[in-house]
C-alpha cells in the first residue's frame, strides 16, 4: 500500500515538474490575413513546432550546438542562430533561454500555404555566461515575429525577429 | 532608543552607497538601434571592464575603460532583435546580481533590400477569377523582415499588354494579393514592386477545357466518318493537339468506344455504319453533341 503510494507521489511529482517546465501557452483564436482559412490540424502542428522550436534554441544556445537547430528551423533563422553560436563558442560563451509564456497570434497566412507568419508576445528568462560564469540574468519580455514554412513532417521556423512591442 | 537610530543610520548609509555604486558601474545604451548602423554605449565608473552584448542574432564582447564610451561602427550589429549590454569587471569574480545590465532593440532598416516574392501557380487554365496569388515579405540589407507598413505594387501583364494592377500595404512585413487569369493563354508577367526593389515570375496560362464540342457524321464507303469542329476553350482558345477526344458508338447493348488525339485542332475516326448506332463525343470533362444514325 505505502509502496503504491510512493509510486503515485512520484509520478505525481514528475507529472508536476513536467508540467512546471511547460510554458504557458495563450493563443489568439482570431483568423489571420489571407485567402484561406487556417484548419485547426495546421494550427495545432504550427504552435507545437514553433514551442518545440524555442526548446532547440534554448538547448543549442546553452550548449553551443548548432546541430540542434536542424530539426526546427531553416533559412536566416537558422544561419543567424549558428553564426550566434560560433560567435559564443570562439568567446568561450554561452546563453540559456527559458521561455515561461507565449502569447501567440496568427496575422498571415499566405495564399499557397507555403508560409505561416505569427506573432508572439514571450516572456522567458535570459541568462549569459561567459567562461562558465554567469554574467547576468534578466527576466524578457519581447514580442516576436515568426515566419515558418513546412517541411517534409513539421512546421520549421524560418523567421525569428523580436521587435519592440507596440 | 539610540541603538535603533544608529542601526536605521546604518542601513540608509549603506543604501545610498549601493545605489551610488550602481550609478557609477552603469551603462547607458540607445533604447533602440537601426540595423548595420554605428552605435556607443557609455560604460560609467573607473577601470577596466568587459562589455558583451548578447541576442539571439549576434553576440559581441569588448574590452573597454569605464568612464569612456565605446563606439561600435557600422555594420557591427546587423541582426534585428532583442539584446543585452552587460558589463563585466576585469578583476573582481563577477556576480549576475551586480553587473549593470541593459536591454535594447536592433530594429530594421527603413529601406527594404530584398524582397521575398511567392507566386502561385505557375501555369494555370484561362480565365479563372482570383485564380494567381502573390504573396510577398520584405526585408532589409541584411535579411532582417521590415515590419513598418509599406506599399507594394503588384502587376500582372499578359502578352497582349493588358496590366491588372493593386495596391496593397504591408502588415507585419506581409503583403497578398490575387488575380484573374487572362482570358488568352499565353505567358504573363507578374511583377511585384516596393521602392527600388521589384521581383518577376512567369505565370504560364493555358487553354482549358474543352467546351462547346461538337462533331459531325458522314457515311464514307459503308462507314461512318466522325470529325469534330475545331476544338476550343470557353474563351475561344485552341486546345493543343494531342489532347485526347474520345467517341463511343452504342448499338442497343453494345459500346465501342475510340479515344483520338486531337491533329490540326480536330479529331477523326471512322465507325462501323449501323442502323440505329448513337454517336457521342467527349473530351476530359466536357461532353458534346450526341448523333443518332438512322439510315
Amino acid at each position: 500500500m505505502s509502496r503504491h503510494l510512493m509510486i503515485h507521489c512520484i509520478a505525481f511529482g514528475l507529472s508536476a515538474c513536467l508540467a512546471a517546465a511547460q510554458p504557458a501557452l495563450r493563443v489568439e483564436p482570431a483568423q489571420p490575413q489571407g485567402s484561406q482559412a487556417l484548419a485547426e490540424q495546421t494550427r495545432s502542428g504550427v504552435i507545437s513546432d514553433y514551442l518545440s522550436a524555442w526548446q532547440s534554441m534554448g538547448s543549442a544556445l546553452e550548449q553551443n550546438r548548432p546541430e540542434l537547430l536542424d530539426r526546427d528551423f531553416v533559412g536566416s533563422a537558422k544561419d543567424e542562430l549558428s553564426s550566434t553560436i560560433a560567435q559564443q563558442a570562439s568567446l568561450g560563451m554561452r546563453s540559456r533561454y527559458r521561455d515561461d509564456a507565449h502569447d501567440i497570434r496568427f496575422v498571415f497566412y499566405s495564399p499557397d500555404g507555403l508560409s505561416i507568419e505569427l506573432t508572439d508576445d514571450a516572456e522567458y528568462e535570459f541568462q549569459v555566461y561567459a567562461r562558465d560564469k554567469l554574467q547576468a540574468a534578466q527576466r524578457m519580455h519581447a514580442r516576436y515575429v515568426v515566419i515558418l514554412t513546412p517541411g517534409a513532417a513539421r512546421w520549421s521556423v524560418r523567421v525569428l525577429q523580436a521587435s519592440p512591442q507596440e | 532608543m539610540r541603538r535603533g537610530f544608529l542601526f536605521l543610520m546604518t542601513g540608509f548609509a549603506l543604501t545610498i552607497a549601493n545605489l551610488a555604486l550602481a550609478q557609477e558601474q552603469s551603462i547607458t545604451v540607445p533604447k533602440s538601434i537601426e540595423a548595420g548602423s554605428a552605435f556607443s554605449v557609455q560604460c560609467a565608473g573607473s577601470g577596466e571592464g568587459t562589455l558583451y552584448i548578447v541576442g539571439p542574432g549576434q553576440v559581441l564582447r569588448r574590452q573597454v575603460q569605464r568612464g569612456a564610451t565605446a563606439t561600435f561602427p557600422a555594420g557591427s550589429l546587423t541582426h534585428a532583435g532583442r539584446y543585452l549590454a552587460i558589463l563585466s569587471p576585469s578583476q573582481s569574480p563577477p556576480d549576475a546580481g551586480s553587473n549593470p545590465v541593459s536591454s535594447f532593440d536592433v530594429v530594421p532598416a527603413a529601406q527594404p533590400a530584398k524582397m521575398s516574392f511567392l507566386a502561385r501557380p505557375s501555369r494555370l487554365p484561362v480565365d479563372i477569377h482570383n485564380a494567381i496569388t502573390g504573396a510577398v515579405y520584405l526585408f532589409d540589407a541584411y535579411q532582417n523582415l521590415i515590419l513598418t507598413p509599406l506599399p507594394v505594387s503588384f502587376e500582372l501583364t499578359n502578352p497582349s499588354g493588358a496590366v491588372q494592377k493593386r495596391s496593397v500595404v504591408t502588415r507585419d512585413g506581409a503583403a497578398w494579393t490575387a488575380m484573374d487569369s487572362s482570358a488568352h493563354e499565353g505567358t504573363d508577367r507578374f511583377i511585384a514592386t516596393t521602392g527600388e526593389v521589384s521581383s518577376t515570375r512567369a505565370v504560364v496560362q493555358v487553354t482549358g477545357d474543352a467546351c462547346n464540342l461538337r462533331m459531325n457524321v458522314a457515311p464514307a464507303d459503308g462507314k461512318l466518318l466522325v470529325q469534330t469542329d475545331p476544338v476550343r476553350d470557353c474563351s475561344g482558345n485552341a486546345v493543343p493537339d494531342g489532347t485526347i477526344v474520345t467517341f463511343t458508338e452504342a448499338i442497343h447493348d453494345e459500346k465501342t468506344t475510340v479515344d483520338v488525339p486531337l491533329k490540326r485542332g480536330i479529331a477523326k475516326v471512322e465507325m462501323p455504319a449501323v442502323r440505329d448506332a448513337t454517336l457521342t463525343v467527349a473530351s476530359g470533362v466536357s461532353l458534346g453533341n450526341q448523333v443518332r444514325w438512322e439510315k
